[in-house]
């Protein structure tokens, strides 16, 4: 399954380390021959703000943004960011969302509510995966490894050799940490089951 | 060799892949990365300016002296800078001098969204105008070659969409260039009026010498399509548009001031409709039109806010009926971190019901609820003069009432010589200095007060309450935020005071520290009183158990810095310490 073109959103809250996933991805692509495009924000959002970054995947890319509705894969930090950027997904794309509920200030305080049955409201969206990836991160001993992760179940729609993602983490995270998310990465990129791919490499060839 | 560089880190390479001696720049988002990444260079002397106009001023010493130059800052950065690059447009350059604007359409991190390609006309200086990283890179080398053939500093002009997106770029090798050395110039370099008289005459032949450029420069290019419709864009909105409209030919301009009004007649005599994508303002639209050409622009596409492909597409075109439903969630603003130096003094601004002049920094987030502490923000520096003008219109009574709060950072920037102004004009001013250590907003780059230097060696620290005190203010304490008892017994006696009062509060910035270990919540203890959610930290959620009358206060372990503000403020005795906590486990 190798296609020629994805288009990536990737969101959650500042500060949850999306920005270097998001980096680690491009790198992959690059590694693959793709050209590549990305835009994401920086500064005041990166302060526990929503975050949204779009990558751009194919052959030749002009606009470094997603537009609504056309987005091939959403990978999602949070549960509320994933709510709120879905009609980013294309039909029948496939959403990646970390199971994980970080309250906004609004919420905090009691002026808004946390949205309920996310999962409900997003499973016609496409195919939804939810992963535990705090658990995992838990497991691995380092919280700061969950971006890593959700980036290992990413791979697993996207066809790109084990050995470029290899190195584009390599390239990406300080030294001592490497082998740390090396691991991080086949944890995550093990969590699917091979019905999970299947079922999307069909929707795809459609 | 080819990379993966954000227009920022493309700018960087550019300007030492150019040569380029010295570069100043004063963070700002969306163009902190250009100076980041030139750090990373050898060979090239970079420095944290205190503030653009400074920065400006230094790489145009630097300039007199034969260096190849470059300067960068955010949209509003250039207004603080206008004044000494008004002037070196008349002066002219001695080698290269590029100065970067950033500017922020769609407002990420910025107060206002200004075109600042109205710079160019009303400086008289050339326009650069890159659509990716690619062309960010060349174009700044070929910046430095502009601004040498024409004896002009060149506007180099990026938005948000340029500085942070990334894509692949060819890299180069470095190619030095030899700083000149120092001749005197009086006539270029000191602008009296009888010289000024002359340069303006000089500035307004080298304009129309640099009309002639505009037409043979290679990146004002036509790319040719179906003629029913041109297209005539710059920067990112190129990229939009080439999406919007893949058929049609196109008029790609990059050298946009002073436009090539040659090449556009040539292109307009050929296509049927034109249509003008520009963010922004509608600058290129009103030039073309008023050379007497039909074009349709800014009638159908937004001025404000950042373009996207499909409003361009959707701005021309009927919308064809895909909406896609997006689903109301609760908006998320940023917030002061957990265990953020800031939040203690907001909530004793709060509780006390100050007014409170505001500033830009982190700590313009104590503006949201609950904190709701701040009351203006205007631009840096702003806090200390509006406070000094409340009061001179309200009297000294108002005072009581009132404090300005500043971060350490644009204290050095601009609040000096608000604060001299006050002392001088006998103000009563109270002025809350936020010392975190560091400039936290835009990412932590060092400033005087922390006496660190760009590429981490050590400088000269100047303590703020030096400055403070070589201001002739007579009332001033250090105090710690954390501390709230501390911080509230401070600011009533700066509020007594009868004079200028300026408090320094120093903590470093939590992000720049290990967390201590979690605070908890004993829930037997919890009376569920929301007394703790008023100090708006992240790390306190209030939660309702369903075998509990009273909802129960909780704190999210993985989130809680451990500052222990929280524990001051309740009341039940309910917050306990990490040491406390562990036995209450037991
Ligand atoms: C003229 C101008 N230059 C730069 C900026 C970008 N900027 C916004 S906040 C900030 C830093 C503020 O640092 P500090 O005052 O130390 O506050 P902190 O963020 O550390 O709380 C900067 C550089 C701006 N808004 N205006």
């Amino acid at each position: 399954m190798k296609r020629d073109a994805f288009d990536i959103i990737i969101c959650g809250v500042g500060g949850q380390g999306i920005i270097l996933a998001s980096n680690v991805l491009c790198n992959t692509a690059f590694l693959e021959s793709f050209d590549v495009k990305k835009s994401e924000v920086h500064g005041m959002a990166q302060r526990g703000g929503s975050v949204i970054t779009h990558v751009r995947i194919g052959k030749k890319i002009h606009s470094p943004l997603i537009e609504q509705g056309n987005s091939d894969i959403v990978l999602a930090f949070e549960k509320l960011e994933a709510l709120r950027y879905i009609h980013y997904l294309k039909k029948n794309g496939t959403a990646i969302v970390n199971d994980r509920e970080i309250p906004p200030m609004s919420v905090l305080t009691g002026a808004a509510q946390y949205p309920v049955n996310i999962k409900g409201k997003l499973k016609h969206r496409g195919m939804i995966y939810f992963v535990d990836a705090e658990k995992i991160a838990f497991e691995l001993g380092n919280r700061r490894t969950v971006n890593i992760i959700l980036l290992g179940v990413l791979s697993c729609f996207l066809g790109f050799k084990k050995k470029s993602w290899k190195t584009a983490i390599s390239k990406n995270v300080k030294k001592k940490f490497v082998d740390l998310n090396l691991a991080a990465f086949n944890r995550g990129a093990s969590l699917l089951t091979k019905i999970d791919i299947l079922s999307f490499k069909k929707k795809q060839s459609r | 060799m080819k990379s993966l560089l954000s227009g920022n880190e493309a700018v960087a390479r550019g300007a030492w892949e150019a040569g380029c001696n010295v570069a100043a720049t004063y963070p700002g988002t969306p163009s902190t990365e250009i100076l980041e990444n030139l750090i990373k260079y050898p060979g090239i002397y970079t420095e944290w300016a205190v503030n653009e106009k400074v920065a400006l001023e230094v790489v145009a010493g630097a300039c007199f002296a034969g260096a190849r130059v470059i300067t960068a800052m955010k949209h509003v950065g250039l207004n603080v800078a206008a004044d000494p690059m008004f002037t070196m447009a008349y002066s002219g350059v001695t080698a290269g001098f590029v100065i970067v604007t950033a500017d922020d359409p769609g407002m990420w991190s910025s107060q206002n969204e200004q075109d600042n390609r109205h710079y160019g006309r009303h400086a008289k200086i050339p326009i650069l105008e890159p659509s990716d990283s690619n062309e960010a890179k060349l174009f700044t080398k070929l910046g430095f070659e502009i601004s040498e053939k024409f004896d002009t500093p060149v506007l180099l002009r990026l938005t948000t969409r340029i500085c942070h997106s990334t894509c692949l770029v060819e890299l180069g090798k470095r190619k030095t260039h030899k700083v000149k050395g120092y001749k005197k110039d009086i006539k270029k370099r000191l602008v009296l009026p009888a010289h000024a008289r002359l340069r303006h005459i000089i500035v307004e032949k080298r304009l129309i010498n640099l009309a002639r450029f505009s037409e043979t420069f290679p990146f004002n290019k036509i790319e040719w399509g179906k003629k029913t419709l041109g297209v005539i864009t710059s920067g990112i909105s190129y990229q939009y548009a080439k999406e919007a409209f893949p058929n049609a030919s196109f008029l790609k301009l990059s050298f946009t001031y002073p436009i090539p009004e040659k090449l556009i007649k040539r292109f307009a005599h050929q296509v049927k409709k034109i249509i003008v994508v520009e963010e922004g303002d509608p600058i290129l639209e009103t030039e073309i039109k008023a050379m007497g050409i039909k074009v349709t622009g800014k009638a159908k596409i937004p001025v404000c806010g950042e373009l996207t492909q499909k409003i361009v597409r959707e701005s021309f075109v009927r919308k064809i009926s895909t909406k896609i439903k997006a689903y109301k969630v609760p908006a998320r603003p940023p917030v002061l971190c957990p265990g953020c130096p800031h939040r203690g003094v907001f909530y004793i601004i709060n509780k006390l019901k100050l007014t409170a002049t505001g500033d830009i920094g982190c700590y313009t987030l104590g503006a949201l609820p609950p904190l709701n502490a701040i009351d203006t923000c205007v631009c840096m520096g702003a806090s200390v003069t509006n406070a000094h003008g409340l009061e001179k219109a309200l009297g000294k009574d108002f005072s009581k009432k009132l404090v300005a709060v500043i971060g350490d950072s644009t204290f050095f920037h601009s609040g000096i010589t608000g604060l001299s102004n006050a002392v001088y004009n006998k103000g009563n001013l109270n002025l809350l200095i936020l010392d975190n250590y560091t400039t936290a907003m835009t990412g932590h780059q060092p400033h005087p007060g922390t006496g660190k230097l760009a590429r981490g060696e050590q400088g000269k620290r100047i303590p703020p309450e030096d400055v403070v005190k070589g201001c002739g203010v007579e009332f001033l304490k250090i105090v710690d935020p954390n501390d709230l008892k501390a911080t509230e017994h401070a600011i009533k006696q700066a509020l007594e005071f009868d004079g200028v009062a300026v408090l320094i509060f120093r903590r470093p910035c939590a992000l720049l520290l290990k967390p201590n270990p979690a605070y908890f919540i004993d829930p037997d203890l919890c009376k569920g009183c929301r007394l703790c959610l008023r100090i708006g930290c992240p790390a306190i959620s209030l939660q309702f158990p369903e075998d509990r009358e009273k909802p129960l206060a909780v704190i999210d372990p993985t989130l809680c810095f451990g500052c222990g503000l929280c524990a001051q403020v309740c009341t039940c005795g309910a917050i306990l310490a990490p040491e406390k906590a562990k036995k209450g486990k037991k």
